[in-house]
């Protein structure tokens, strides 16, 4: 079944049935019998405009998902769907997405415009050979986009407003002369160049100091408010997400388990999952008592799952009918809440 | 004597300690002063580099090599009628407390039944006579031990949860090996009392006893983070400082193990440092709260009082660049600047230059550390009341 969000709002990206299976190693010759199911069956649109969460721990297939949604790894099965063409008379049909996994020379080059990472680390994710005017214009250059002058110019003026100021005073300085909260800053630049329309955050600042922190967050927030941008934002952090996020879906070995709007699915968790996530995030106010939900276990890897709810094992509230039918499919229970649980 | 209800155990006077480095000295503990009572846990918070790690590793005498001690005291105490403690304060500067009365200096001599004390006192040094059964608490100062004299502290007096420390156990020894090891280095022990020892340890942190005789790859993360708290437990130590312990862990896993840590210090009255980046954290785990900035402590207090009415600039803008799941979704302020470089840190109080509210005097004067409001110390000219 499609997902099927009624929005009035134009989907930028549409995600069906997506699904990677990576082979777990055996030997030299022999071949994989087993396999880790990273992302399995998972589906969700995100709006133009929209900050789209991914939530969960270590290991839930949150970052396997952003790699597939900017085409760094192609999926097992499944499909993505993506408006490349930035031409606003087009309308939100299905039909005019185009499928990225068909993409080839010359519209493939304009998806990669069209479509940014940004990774967790600042401190691998540049090269520490290049100066900050080379990383960030190495994509105009990339794209043969303007001659020298122009290019520095538009770092310059990315610079700036990305909150590195006067830009002159970093151009020709190196990624080591930087701290950790410009260097994501001049990451952030690198991918907006460009002008993209979608960029993939995976854990932008959970490398950050909490003073540093905030400043990125609210540079994030700014940019999308000017230029109207979508972000899929990866986060273990509820805190983090519910502060960037418009929607949020929560992921637990591989499968999304619960999706909708923030605040909603913060305050109103509904899967047993969810619940006990947010009830075991520490609240910055010594006067509160928390009330921790106990779910037994930790969480495994998803290698050869058997065909039932993936969090049977640890579900307060589990049933025969989750351990005999196949995971349960995501439904909507008002409102765009969607949980996939047989017993809400 | 009478018996206390709350004692020091450990009292931390001046604490200053710079890195030599070949572009200059790193300032990384100024002047940082704090106390810590009998069962009580304090956080330690503050952004990396600010010097929190390092001042554990000053207090327990782990410094690494380019490490320059520079001055102050840390007053560790134990009951008064501790004859190897004592012994190892003689000669050494201490303080000792006396039904009510606090004498501070250097013990000269140690009796049978009396010790005699050079003792600082209303500006004079003079020497005390005490006798040994009036004195319930003698605090001796960490920094003035030699390597020999530290030894027996480290584990059982103080012990030390370090960060990552779940990397630390050795994959080709089994666990309960490992833990039984560290016991007997430091106290006389068979090998069967300590097994037993071990057992215990792993049903109070939670985890099954037949998991002593398994190997390190065979636990998981959050199982790994438990046998290193068991370890740190196993000497009995009056304190434990655990620096960034759940940090590594998911979300859920680090909210048991945090909780488990709270309930296992109140059942055994241990006092603690837990060090955190965290305030979330800090806010559930500490009842004192200790806020460090750029190599500084800049506030001090109880838990309570602190989150409620921060003092000091830097832990309100500390409080409010952090995003909650509770309460009204706010617009988070993010403090201008970055943490400056401990090299050339900022003249007069060092957090001037990110400061909404600092005016000129910040610039020029380093503020004092002092009572803003009942037990709420700050090092602020122009604290928020």
């Amino acid at each position: 079944m499609a997902l099927q969000v009624q929005t009035k709002t134009e989907t930028l990206v549409r995600v069906e049935h997506l699904r990677k299976l990576y082979p777990v190693a055996t030997g030299v010759f022999a071949r994989a019998r087993s396999f880790i199911h990273a992302v399995d069956d998972v589906s969700f649109d995100i709006n133009r405009g929209e900050i789209f969460g991914l939530i969960g721990e270590s290991g839930c297939g949150k970052t396997t998902t952003g790699k597939l949604l900017v085409r760094l790894i192609d999926p097992t099965s499944g499909h993505i769907y993506m408006r490349v063409s930035s031409d606003p008379s087009t309308d939100s049909q299905g039909e005019q997405f185009v499928d990225i996994a068909t993409l080839e020379g010359r519209a493939l080059k304009e998806f990669r415009r069209n479509v940014q990472m940004i990774f967790q680390d600042p401190y691998e994710s540049l090269n520490p050979r290049m100066t900050i005017f080379d990383i960030v214009s190495e994509p105009l250059s990339i794209h043969r986009i303007g001659t020298v002058y122009e290019r520095e110019e538009r770092v310059a003026e990315l610079l700036s407003l990305v909150g590195l100021t006067p830009p002159e005073s970093f151009l020709f300085r190196y990624p080591h002369e930087l701290s950790g909260g410009q260097r994501q800053r001049v990451a952030i630049a690198r991918a907006m160049i460009l002008n993209p329309s979608f960029i993939v955050a995976d854990e932008p600042t959970s490398m950050l100091d909490v003073s540093i922190r905030t400043g990125v967050m609210n540079l994030m927030l700014d940019l999308r408010e000017e230029f109207g941008i979508s972000y899929l934002y990866i986060t273990h952090d509820l805190a983090v997400a519910r502060y960037m996020c418009d929607r949020i879906a929560v992921m637990y070995l591989g499968k999304i388990v619960e999706l909708g709007p923030t605040e909603e699915v913060i305050q109103n968790p509904l899967h047993p999952y969810t619940r006990a996530l947010i009830s075991a995030v520490p609240i910055p106010d010594p006067t509160v008592e928390r009330q921790p939900i106990e779910i037994k276990g930790g969480v495994s890897k998803p290698i050869d799952p058997a065909p039932r709810c993936r969090f049977y094992e640890r579900c307060p509230i589990a049933t025969d009918r989750c351990a005999r039918e196949d995971h349960p499919p995501l439904e909507d229970k008002g409102n765009g809440h969607l949980v996939a649980c047989y017993e809400i | 004597m009478t018996t206390l209800t709350t004692y020091p155990v450990l009292q931390v006077e001046n604490l200053t300690m710079h890195y030599t480095t070949r572009k200059g000295a790193v300032k990384a503990v100024e002047n940082v002063s704090f106390s810590l009572d009998k069962g009580e846990a304090l956080g330690l918070v503050g952004e990396s580099g600010c010097g929190k790690t390092s001042v554990a590793l000053t207090l327990l005498r782990l410094l690494p090599e380019n490490a320059k001690f520079l001055g102050g005291h840390a007053y560790f105490f134990r009951d008064g009628s501790d004859e190897a403690h004592a012994r190892r304060a003689v000669g050494k500067p201490v303080k000792i407390l006396v039904d009510g009365q606090g004498y501070q200096g250097r013990l000269l001599e140690l009796g049978r039944s009396e010790i005699v004390l050079e003792a600082h006192m209303d500006g004079r040094t003079q020497p005390v006579r005490l006798g040994r059964d009036q004195i319930a608490r003698l605090g001796v100062d960490l920094t003035a031990l030699s390597d020999e004299e530290m030894r027996p502290i480290r584990w059982k007096g103080i012990s030390m949860i370090f960060q990552a420390a779940m990397n630390s156990l050795n994959p080709v020894y089994r666990v309960g090996d490992q833990i039984i090891e560290a016991m007997q280095a430091h106290m006389p022990i068979s090998v069967p009392e300590a097994r037993e020892r071990v057992a215990q340890l792993f049903q109070l942190v939670g985890l099954d006893r037949q998991l002593m005789d398994r190997y390190p790859h065979e636990y998981s993360g959050g199982m790994k983070q438990r046998a290193v708290i068991a370890m740190a437990l196993a000497c009995d130590p009056d304190i434990i400082i655990a620096d960034e312990p759940t940090t590594a862990l998911d979300v859920i896993v680090q909210d048991k193990i945090l909780r488990e840590m709270r309930q296992i210090q109140k059942k055994l009255n241990m006092s603690m440092i837990y060090i955190s980046h965290d305030i979330a954290v800090i806010a559930e785990v500490a009842d004192k709260v200790g806020v460090m900035y750029a190599g500084g402590l800049v506030e001090f207090g109880p838990s309570e009082a602190i989150f409620k009415s921060p003092v000091h600039p830097y832990t309100k803008a500390l409080m409010s660049a952090f995003p909650s799941i509770k309460g009204e979704k706010v617009k988070l302020t993010a403090l201008p600047g970055e943490p400056p470089d401990l090299i050339k840190p900022p003249s007069g109080c060092r957090f001037h230059p990110r400061c909404p509210y600092a005016t000129e005097i910040c610039e020029r004067e380093v503020p004092q550390f002092i009572e803003h409001k009942p037990k709420q110390y700050a090092a602020c000219w122009n604290p928020l009341m």
